[in-house]
């Protein structure tokens, strides 16, 4: 009996986004804007893992250098990132979070600046890294995942 | 270019070289007189505030510069939908300097990126008023003779109170600093001030409800006013306001030199009779406040004065 599998293919060139926690990829896909990608993405949501049960997985075939990955570390560090050159691991990627996040997140506060002024970018700063505190550049009011 | 958009842009030594500028700038005010000759301020406020336009205004007069600006969002082009980053934009072009104060949290931030010329955050909605803290400051180290070893009594709505939790993000930075948080269980210091700053930096505090208990012990009290427009029903406040009111029978509690300071305006908690007793300050601190605005201003704008 042959079992129903999925299977993707090796990449060449690229990235393999492992151990994404299940139902967080397109967020990513989202925040990395690979939707303005011009090259190969694909998305596994739900795989097996035995560390995580379920887990999502994106392999993105693009040269290594036209991404800009560190707002993983703000989504979830626990990511792994492996850089893949002639289809082989060649390294992986150490996700920190970042100082800064523009346009990813925004202000929720009311009375802030970014209510109201046209084109502002939105711009969070880490403020406290041991309990990963980020605050509003402008009214420097705490982010709150919970309420995104 | 330096521009001032909270109290803690300046470290403790720069601090007290303004301070020290505007103790000079008050012992002896005909040498500055004509420092600022030729410079214009403008003054920039989305929403009314007369005591601090005025003090701004007053301090560039002093200086013997020249003022501009208006003084509500009505009389400006945010009528007509212009942004803070185009109208400071158009502001640079006109002045040497400017003071500005916004209903909304980091206007003055936007107005520091665009600009060509300093920027004073004179109150951001509920955030910062950086010259208020300054002010405060430089009455405590004028009065007292210093910064440190003080235990400070704060009074009334420390929950919504700006200028409470920059005085005490001010204050944090001296040695040997103790705060007494007397306050209606609803109108509570913060936890964002408590955890974040008093605990996190091991400073004393003790949290009490009666004035009472606290003024035997206290170098300096600071009160504030209960404000109206905080509140989100008319009950609260009147059952809020009048809940602390000082007056000279509580005054006889207090140790002789412990100086009461308030930003102003006073509603009912300082009774009219406390003002004639030698340690109600807080015209005096209207006072410093011009001192520092003068001090704040010639330091922005790099000028010095032999």
């Amino acid at each position: 009996m042959v079992k129903n599998t999925l299977n993707i293919g090796k990449i060449s060139e690229g990235f393999v986004l492992d151990h994404i926690q299940a139902g967080k990829s397109m967020e990513i896909y989202k925040h990395l804007r690979l939707d303005k990608l011009d090259c190969c993405v694909a998305i596994i949501k739900n795989a097996k893992s035995s560390k995580m049960g379920k887990k999502d997985i994106i392999k993105i075939e693009c040269p290594i250098d036209i991404i800009d990955l560190d707002i993983l570390g703000f989504i979830d560090h626990n990511i792994t990132v492996n850089i893949i050159s002639d289809e082989q691991i060649v390294s992986k990627k150490e996700l920190r979070l970042p100082k800064e996040i523009k346009n990813v997140i925004k202000c929720k506060n009311p009375r802030c600046i970014t209510s109201i002024e046209q084109e502002l970018d939105h711009v969070f700063v880490l403020t406290d890294e041991e309990n990963e505190v980020y605050r509003c550049k402008y009214c420097e009011e705490k982010y709150d995942s919970s309420q995104s | 270019m330096r521009h001032l958009m909270s109290p803690l842009d300046f470290s403790v030594e720069e601090l007290n070289q303004l301070m020290d500028l505007a103790n000079d700038i008050e012992a002896h005010p005909e040498k500055y007189a004509h420092a600022c000759a030729g410079k214009k301020l403008a003054t920039l406020f989305y929403e009314p505030s007369t005591r601090t336009r005025l003090s701004h205004e007053a301090a560039m007069l002093n200086l013997g510069g020249n003022i501009m600006g208006f003084s509500s969002a009505a009389s400006s082009s945010a009528t007509k939908g212009e942004s803070v980053s185009d109208t400071i934009r158009m502001i640079s072009c006109y002045a040497d300097i400017c003071a500005i104060r916004h209903p909304k949290e980091g206007a003055p931030m936007v107005a520091c990126q665009h600009a060509t010329i300093p920027v004073i955050n004179a109150g951001d909605g509920g955030h910062q008023h950086p010259t208020q803290t300054l002010t405060d400051l430089l009455t405590i180290r004028s009065l007292k003779g210093r910064l440190d070893h003080l235990k400070i009594g704060l009074c009334g709505d420390l929950k919504f109170g700006r200028t409470v939790h920059s005085l005490i993000n001010a204050l944090v930075r001296y040695d040997n600093i103790e705060f007494v948080l007397i306050s209606p269980e609803e109108l509570r210091l913060p936890s964002y001030v408590r955890k974040d700053v008093l605990d996190k930096q091991h400073i004393p505090y003790e949290e009490v409800v009666r004035l009472e208990d606290a003024l035997p012990e206290l170098d300096l009290l600071y009160m504030t006013r209960v404000q109206k427009e905080r509140f989100f029903n008319e009950e609260d406040y009147v059952r809020m306001k009048d809940f602390y009111i000082l007056d000279k029978k509580k005054m006889t509690l207090a140790p002789e030199d412990m100086l009461v300071l308030h930003p102003l305006p006073r509603v009912n908690e300082i009774s009219v009779e406390v003002d004639e007793d030698p340690r109600a300050v807080y015209f005096k601190q209207v006072q410093y406040g011009v001192y520092v605005r003068m001090a704040l201003i010639l330091t922005l704008l790099n000028i010095k004065v032999e």
